[in-house]
């Protein structure tokens, strides 16, 4: 018997007045990852197109997996390297029955080791929110969105590899449900939900969520990110123990998947080629970074050692890269027009610069930034459908 | 100069009058379900406030404070216990002069802000800002300057948040949780948002 036919047979049971009628929504969503759905629009004047929504994001979520895979090798790396340079050679919990050696040479070892890292807060990402996922789903009599395919891997690789795995659930449910299902779902929300529920964490548990001691996965190590260092003590320092092409390849530490600016941009160029992602909004975040940190460049600062930070710099470090490719071009919480996508965009890359040379509280701000600028997108895009309307009404 | 600058930046994002400390609810969530009404009371409110507060000051500096009656002669009289009852009066006053000012020289704002010019008078965002500069002992100066600065940024605040609502028309939003409900979760989120700016000291 064919799975199709398995599927057939079970189908009845899951509609209205069947035994397990509330479960359609887990059903629909198994059904659909086999198989194209068989409903097709009836009415006349219909774009055809073999893009849906599936399409969009699993699409999406197969271009993380770049940034994702060599996120994972470089969390092995970091720790692999720290450890032997600490003379240890266990972890000391449970990662230590799956892994045989620690060779910081050697690719297999630690790609291995980081994904004892990533995959577990991946599989906690994945389970808690889509347990709010299914439940929503079935309660409200929708169906599973493949959204959540984005939304949690995007989630799993902006967190620290250190990070607890209960503060994981806690946080991806803050994401998915109160920055999303609440207001109806896909589609329907106003902020990404994956950087709500990161922020969230990022305010609730300080500890665990920055500072100096979260980014390597070796117990009682601190290293300082990159853009820590910057701040503190000036790029002459940065540029003495990190060369500007092993940040832009992602030789540092970070949150999982942000580090390797060159993987990302693999993933981002083919979101822009597909047209999934605006090539606008990635334009106007770029002008938008690039304008401001000249215009700090130009100004210049005695005590504000970050003023100096040229433009290329703030490419590659911190979250700048994934937030841009991934993050500000999620076509819910962006704005919608041609025009606001630039303004939008523009305001991120404004505000990503501001946050971290201004503000001595917190070193990265591409997580702040995009949600400041999600908070103004409706209003720009009020904006912009205003003056069209004036423009055209003066032609008339 | 770059002291007020700091000033003015500080009190319109930093310390947002809505989004930080929370004040101004009651009006910030009733009037932001339309884009155009939320910008004409966030420019009221940034005249009323870029008012008041420098008046709330000279009064404050030559009538209330510890010792101000010093130029009339009761160097020991101290009324700053009347603080509350006189900044409201202000406020009412200046806010009923506003309104006829208004309706007799520029009738179309007058009309297009209807109701909420007299209801502006019970906006604590008003009252806390008049507050504040009496507990950070601003000068005349520094209270116009934070009186405009606080104003603009609740009426960036209320102008984002009735574009949100606008845009949230579409959303499916539970039962339970339709009109006041969500928008109380959508200023919680809006204000972790605004966190980026926490921290900045200027």
């Amino acid at each position: 018997m064919s799975l199709r036919n398995i599927l057939d047979n079970m189908e009845p049971h899951f509609h209205k007045g069947g035994k397990w009628e509330s479960w359609y929504a887990l059903y629909e969503a198994v059904d659909t990852i086999f198989y194209r759905p068989n409903s097709v629009t009836k009415t006349t004047a219909h774009v055809r197109d073999g893009v849906d929504l599936k399409r969009i994001m699993i699409t999406v979520w197969l271009c993380t997996f770049p940034a994702m895979f060599y996120g994972m090798y470089n969390v092995g790396w970091q720790a692999n390297t720290i450890m032997a340079q600490m003379g240890v050679t266990e972890i000391g919990n449970w990662r230590d029955l799956f892994i045989g050696s620690f060779d910081a040479n050697s690719l297999w070892d630690c790609f291995w080791h980081g994904a004892l890292y990533f995959l577990p807060v991946y599989a906690v990402t994945f389970i808690v929110g889509g347990f709010w996922e299914v439940l929503f789903a079935m309660k409200r009599g929708h169906e599973v969105n493949e959204g959540f395919f984005v939304t949690s891997i995007l989630f799993a690789l902006i967190c620290p590899p250190t990070v607890p795995l209960w503060q994981v659930a806690l946080g991806i449910s803050f994401g998915v449900v109160i920055a999303k299902e609440i207001f109806g779902g896909t589609g329907k929300n106003f902020l990404n939900p994956a950087l709500a529920g990161r922020a969230f964490l990022f305010f609730a548990y300080p500890a665990s969520m920055s500072g100096d001691a979260v980014w390597t996965a070796v117990d009682g190590y601190t290293g300082a990110t990159a853009l820590s260092v910057a701040a503190s003590e000036g790029m002459a320092a940065l540029t003495s123990q990190l060369s500007w092409f092993d940040a832009f390849f992602g030789h540092m530490q970070g949150s999982m998947g942000e580090v390797s600016t060159l993987a990302i941009l693999i993933g981002g160029a083919v979101l822009l080629m597909t047209g999934i992602a605006s090539w606008r909004i990635v334009a106007g975040v770029m002008v938008g970074m690039v304008a401001t940190s000249m215009l700090f460049n130009a100004v210049g600062s005695d005590d504000n050692l970050m003023f100096a930070m040229p433009w290329y710099w703030h490419l590659v470090l911190g979250g700048f890269a994934f937030g841009m490719m991934f993050m500000a071009t999620d076509p819910v919480s962006s704005s919608m027009t041609n025009a606001g996508k630039w303004w939008f965009g523009a305001l991120i890359g404004f505000m990503v610069v501001m946050v971290r040379v201004v503000n001595p509280a917190f070193p990265e701000g591409m997580m702040l930034a995009i949600l400041f600028a999600n908070l103004f997108a409706p209003l720009i895009d009020h904006f912009v459908v205003q003056s069209n309307i004036k423009r055209r009404l003066a032609r008339v | 100069m770059e002291q007020y600058l700091g000033l003015f930046v500080r009190a319109i994002f930093i310390d947002n009058m809505a989004l930080t400390f929370f004040l101004g609810m009651c009006t910030f969530l009733a009037v932001s379900k339309k884009v155009e009404a939320a910008l004409g009371l966030g420019v009221a409110v940034v005249v009323v406030l870029g008012i008041t507060v420098p008046v709330n000051n000279l009064i404050y500096t030559y009538l209330l404070a510890d010792g101000a009656l010093a130029w009339a002669g009761l160097p020991e009289v101290d009324l700053s216990f009347l603080g509350l009852i006189s900044y409201i009066g202000v406020i009412a006053a200046l806010v009923q002069i506003l309104e006829m000012v208004l309706d007799k020289y520029i009738p179309a704002l007058y009309n297009a802000l209807g109701v909420f010019l007299p209801l502006i008078t019970v906006n604590c965002a008003i009252m806390g800002a008049s507050l504040f500069m009496v507990e950070r002992d601003y000068n005349l100066a520094e209270s116009t300057v934070f009186g405009i600065g606080s104003g603009i940024g609740w009426a960036l605040a209320i102008t984002a948040l009735a574009g949100i609502r606008e845009k949230l028309k579409y959303s499916d939003v539970p039962a339970g949780l339709q009109g006041l409900g969500i928008t109380f979760i959508t200023v919680g989120l809006m204000s972790l948002g605004f966190q980026s700016f926490g921290g900045i000291d200027l």
